[in-house]
Order: C-alpha cells, then structure tokens, then sequence
C-alpha cells in the first residue's frame, strides 16, 4: 500500500514541476512578461514574441517527452510498469 | 497544363489513397470500430491524432488571423498546442489504463451514474455538432474555390468520401485515411513556406526565416513593424489582442478546451498500453508543432508580400487598378478581396486609415492566396488544395465517430438497450455514423447564420464541461456523482450564459441582452475566452456539492487507485 502512495505523490510532484515550467514559459515569458523580454533579441526576434510564437511551442513538445521519460524511471523504480 | 487539370489531378490521387484505405481497413467488430482494435503504434497513433486535430481552422485560417493580429494571434498558437501537455501529464494514460471506448462511457463509470454519461453525451453532441458544421463549410469553400464546382456539389464529393470510408473502417479506417492525410497536409503546407522563406530571406526553414534579414540588409520583422505602422496599422510583434489579461484567459480557455475534446481523447484509447498513450502525446504535438511553428513565419511573410505587392512606398508608385495581378481578380470573383476607388485615381491606396480603398480583404484567403502571391509555380498551389481539403476531411471523420459512438455506445447500448448483442451494436453504431454524416451535411447546405461563432462555443463547453469532469475523476478520489453532474452542468450554464447574452441566444444577435460591448464584459474577458472561467466554475461547484453528500463507494476509490498506476 505505502508503495502505491509514493509512486502516486512522487508523479503528482513530477507533474506539478512539468506544469510550473509550462506555465512560465506560456503564461509568464509569453503574456504577462512579454514587453520586459522584448527588449532582449535573438537575430531579428524579439524575444517574447519569439516565445509567444515558437519558444512556448518547442519547450511544450520538450516537456512531454521529458514527462514520459521521468514518469517511466518511476514506474520502473516502483516496479509499477507493464 | 492548367492549374485546374493539376489541381484535380492531385486531389483525385489523394482521394483515391483515402478509398483504397476504407476498403483495406475494414472495421470487423465493435472493438475495432470504436478503437481500432487498441494496437495502433504510438507513433501512427501520434500522425493520426495530428491529423485529427488539425482542422481547416488550422490549416487555412490560423495564419491569416497570425498575419493581421501579429503578436495578438498568439493565443491561437499557444493555445491549441500547450493543451496537449494537459492532456500529457493529467487525463489521457489514465484513460487508456481504464479501457473505456468513449469518453461518456468513463465518466459513467467513475461517477456510477447513467445521469452522469447522459450529460456528458449531451456536452460532447453539442460541442462536437457546433465543431463539424466549419469543417463542412471549410470543404465546400475549398472545392468551389480550387475546382469552380458549386459549393454544394463539393460539399457533396466530401460527404460521400467521408461516408466510405468512415462507415466501412470506423475508427480503423479513419486512423489509417488520418495518417495519410497527415503527411498531405504537412507536405502541403511546409513546401511554399520553404520556398517563400527562400525567397525573402535566402533561409529555407522558416522558423529561422522569421527571425533572418531580407535583401536589404534589415531583419524581417523589423521591415513588417515599420511597413506597417507608417500605413497606420498596429504594430506587427507587440500588438496585443483587446488586453494581456484577455489574452491570458483566452489562451488558458484554449488550452483546457484542446484538452477536453472527446475526438482528441478517443484517439488515445486506440494504443495499446498507458505507456504507449503518454509516449503517443508527445509524437502528436511534435507532428503538430511542425505546422504551427511554420505558421508564424507564413502568417509574417504573407502580411509582407501582400503589402509591397500593392501598396509602394509615395501614393504615386502605388499598384494601379488596371494592372492588378491574376490572383487579385481571381479573389475578386470570390467577393472575399473588394477594392474601391474612393479618390478616382485609378491607383490602389492601402493602409490603416478612412482612405483605405481595400475595403475587404478576408483574413482566409492568406494561406490559399500565398502561393499565388509569391508566384509560386502551379502544382504548390494545386497541393495546397489538396492540403486544406485533407485537414477538413480528417478533422470531420474524426468529430463524427465521436458523435455516433456517443449515440450507438452511450446512448443506445449504455442506457437504452444494455442487452444488445456485439453484432448488433456494430451495425447501429454504422448507422448511427451515417445518420450523423447527414446531419453534418444538411447544416453544412444550410450554414446556420451563427456557424462562425460556434467554435468559441466548442472550446467553451469542452473546457467547462468535459475536462473538469475527467481531471476530478482521476486526481479527486473522494468526488462524487453528485459533485460532477453539478459541476458540468454549472460550468456549462454559466458559459452558454456568457456566450449568449453577448452574442444572442444561438448566436441571433438581436437576442443578446447584453450586446457585444467590451464596458459590459466581465473584466473585459470576451465571450470566446470565457470556458477557463467556466470551467473554474466546474471545479468549486464540484467541490462544494461533494462535501455535501456522501462520498463515492468503496468500489470506486479501488477503480481511482487502479487507473494512477500503469
């Protein structure tokens, strides 16, 4: 039972550190910051534009797959997976 | 040879693949009707959740609303794609570890209740409804524009496609048509961005195109910002849409809302293993992200060349009338580009002011009328036909197995007629997949006049209604019936309510009591963000109502710790 427990509070941990950084880099870089990070450029982007409109999308695709990999080294630690 | 003749040569060919794929891919029972037997590779499974995903929305008008907000038109990217880390991280391999056909069908399951499945098919019906009838519009529109047949006879080709192979295979079928169209549609839409980001820039790949100088030296963002703001339009990279804090919600609205669709959920309980669905995730958002990281570019270097195409730099260089391009009076004939002489000189004036002479210039033409613009040569137009038609087809299927199965499994073995036998339940979910081909296409001959307006509506119930219900169902064990049927129905009232009152009562504007007046907006959230609002709505009336009654059954909270492992 204890083991159930961990492996589902060690996921919720993991998921809620997945969602900070999705929120920061949507939310945060992209909306609420974007004018503060538009004064710094890469090439001819500024750069919150250029998280609004390519970098949220890159670090989204990123974090899923950073997820699957996390969440399988936890199940396997558990001895969880199928 | 003629860009019609390429045109239908090329659509005839993409059509011919779907067809040969309905009669490779026959459905032979429910299981491979409803879930295409549960073993399709995560990463066909990801191509083909892309595929599904990817509308004509996506396809044909996210560019032109990027190319005439800029940075506002973010929310649209951000949006549609950052929902499938919710869908990642909190819904879809705990719904696969249940094993349910349809999403109704797990919220019965966990809630005990037939109420419950019942207003969940009701939610997913009409978000799914609302969602297919711009899907048949968007076909009619693309045939009658690429191959001059009728709207309506287009729109007839598309049905009896969509019929073949979606009754024959079912979600079989339509996995496999998926991921050929998928790679149509990428195909079509990365080859003229890589040739325009070519020519503007001399970098191929437009992601970097975007950000890259163009002949003179001046970075290409730069250029737009500054074309633009001397004609007295907003700002291209800084722009925001009504408010930061608008944008905010309407992007949180999206998100929930992408996470929420039951087409997009179905397609994760096709894999064979919980592993299997979050792995599958990642592949459909890569697939995804290569159209909508491509869009941006697009949308930026379409605004650039449609300006300097016909407004220069001093009023007597501009483009006159009489010389106006081909692809200008081909737009013309569509009514959706108008030009009016406002000062008699014969010139074309365009620019953000009263002098304005371009006085239409729809925002879907951008990505079809590109090509043209930039003078690409024919068979990239004609692919781009074939591209936009992919997307809508792909997208409808995928919606309209979502309806039958909510009917045929939901409603009529669920609640109805639990007895029917497998043999039975296969024919009248064909049937029931029929008769919603039919329905779609009578509202796709007679568009009702509010079709624009429902995708808000989609968005709106799918994140008010449906993910609420999924995500409590997983991470709450101690919610009750009680708490999710309040919820939805809570969260969906207070949406339609919003939505209504500011764009009239099924979108008949006379009827808004409120009108559409950003003072009369609540925080000045419009009407289309408001499904984050309902959906938090969702979320304490769930929460209020369960701390009410009794908590669920012991059998329950075994299924909750049963779906958290793998």
């Amino acid at each position: 039972m204890s083991n159930k427990k961990t492996y589902w509070s060690e996921n919720i941990s993991l998921i809620i550190k997945c969602l900070a950084i999705w929120f920061v880099v949507s939310y945060g870089f992209s909306i609420i910051f974007v004018e503060y990070l538009n004064n710094i450029r890469i090439g001819g982007y500024k750069l919150g534009f250029w998280f609004a409109q390519q970098g949220s999308i890159y670090t989204f695709v990123v974090l899923i797959f950073y997820y699957v990999y996390a969440i399988g080294r936890i199940d396997n630690r558990h001895g969880v997976s199928n | 040879m003629g860009l019609q003749s390429l045109t239908l040569i090329i659509v005839g060919i993409t059509f011919a693949i779907y067809i040969g794929i309905a009669f490779w891919a026959r459905a032979r029972s429910t299981e491979e009707f409803y879930v295409a037997g549960g073993d399709i590779n995560p990463i066909a499974n990801g191509m083909a959740t892309a595929a599904d995903w990817m509308s004509a929305a996506s396809f044909i008008s996210m560019a032109g609303l990027i190319a005439f907000l800029g940075y506002g038109g973010s929310v649209f990217l951000m949006g549609w794609t950052g929902g499938y880390v919710l869908l990642a991280l909190l819904l879809a391999p705990y719904l696969r570890k249940h094993g349910s056909f349809t999403v109704p069908q797990f919220i019965s399951d966990r809630y005990y209740s037939k109420t419950a499945r019942v207003v969940a098919v009701l939610c997913l019906i009409i978000a799914s409804v609302t969602y297919v009838i711009g899907q048949m519009k968007g076909i009619g529109v693309a045939f009658s524009r690429f191959l001059e047949v009728d709207y309506d006879q287009g729109l007839m080709v598309g049905m009896i496609i969509v019929f073949i192979y979606a009754v024959m295979g079912g979600m079989k079928g339509i996995t496999y048509t998926q991921i050929a169209q998928y790679v149509i549609m990428i195909i079509a839409y990365t080859i003229p961005a890589i040739f325009i980001s070519f020519m503007l820039t001399g970098n191929p790949i437009p992601q970097i195109g975007l950000g890259s100088t163009i002949k003179d030296g001046t970075y290409l963002l730069d250029t737009l910002d500054k074309i633009v703001t001397d004609l007295g339009f907003d700002e291209y990279t800084t722009h925001a849409r009504l408010s930061l804090f608008n944008m905010f919600f309407y992007t949180l609205s999206l998100m929930i809302g992408t996470a929420g669709l039951p087409h997009v959920i179905m397609r994760f309980f096709t894999v064979p293993s919980v592993k299997a669905a979050r792995l599958s995730a990642g592949w459909a958002l890569l697939f995804i992200a290569i159209l909508y990281t491509t869009a941006p570019a697009v949308a930026a270097m379409a605004r650039l060349n449609f300006i300097t195409t016909i407004e220069q730099p001093g009023e007597e260089s501009n483009l006159s009338y009489v010389n106006r391009p081909l692809w200008f009076k081909n737009w013309e004939i569509t009514g959706l580009l108008k030009f009016e002489d406002k000062n008699q000189d014969g010139l074309i004036q365009y620019d953000g002011y009263k002098t304005n002479e371009m006085i239409k210039v729809d925002r879907d033409i951008m990505v079809l009328a590109n090509p043209e613009i930039a003078g690409l040569p024919n068979w990239v137009i004609a692919l781009v036909a074939a591209g936009g038609l992919a997307a809508a087809l792909s997208t409808a299927a995928g919606l309209l197995l979502a309806i039958s199965s909510a009917i045929s499994h939901d409603l009529l073995k669920g609640v109805f007629r639990p007895d029917i036998s497998e043999r039975e339940e296969l024919k009248a979910s064909r049937f029931a997949m029929a008769a919603s081909i039919a329905v779609a296409g009578y509202f796709g001959f007679n568009p009702p006049d509010f079709a624009a307006g429902t995708v808000a509506l989609a968005f709106g119930l799918a994140a008010s209604s449906i993910f609420p219900a999924l995500m409590m169902g997983i991470f709450s064990k101690n919610m009750n019936k009680e708490g999710a049927i309040y919820g939805m129905l809570a969260g969906i009232g207070i949406t339609l309510l919003y939505v209504f009152q500011h764009k009239g009562i099924m979108f008949i504007q006379s009827t808004s009591f409120l009108g559409n007046m950003e003072p009369n907006w609540f925080l000045g959230i419009e009407p289309n963000a408001f499904g984050a609002i309902g959906a938090i709505v969702n979320f304490m009336t769930a929460y209020i109502v369960s701390k009410k009654n009794d908590p669920p059954p012991k059998e329950i909270k075994e299924m909750v710790e049963r779906i958290r492992l793998p």
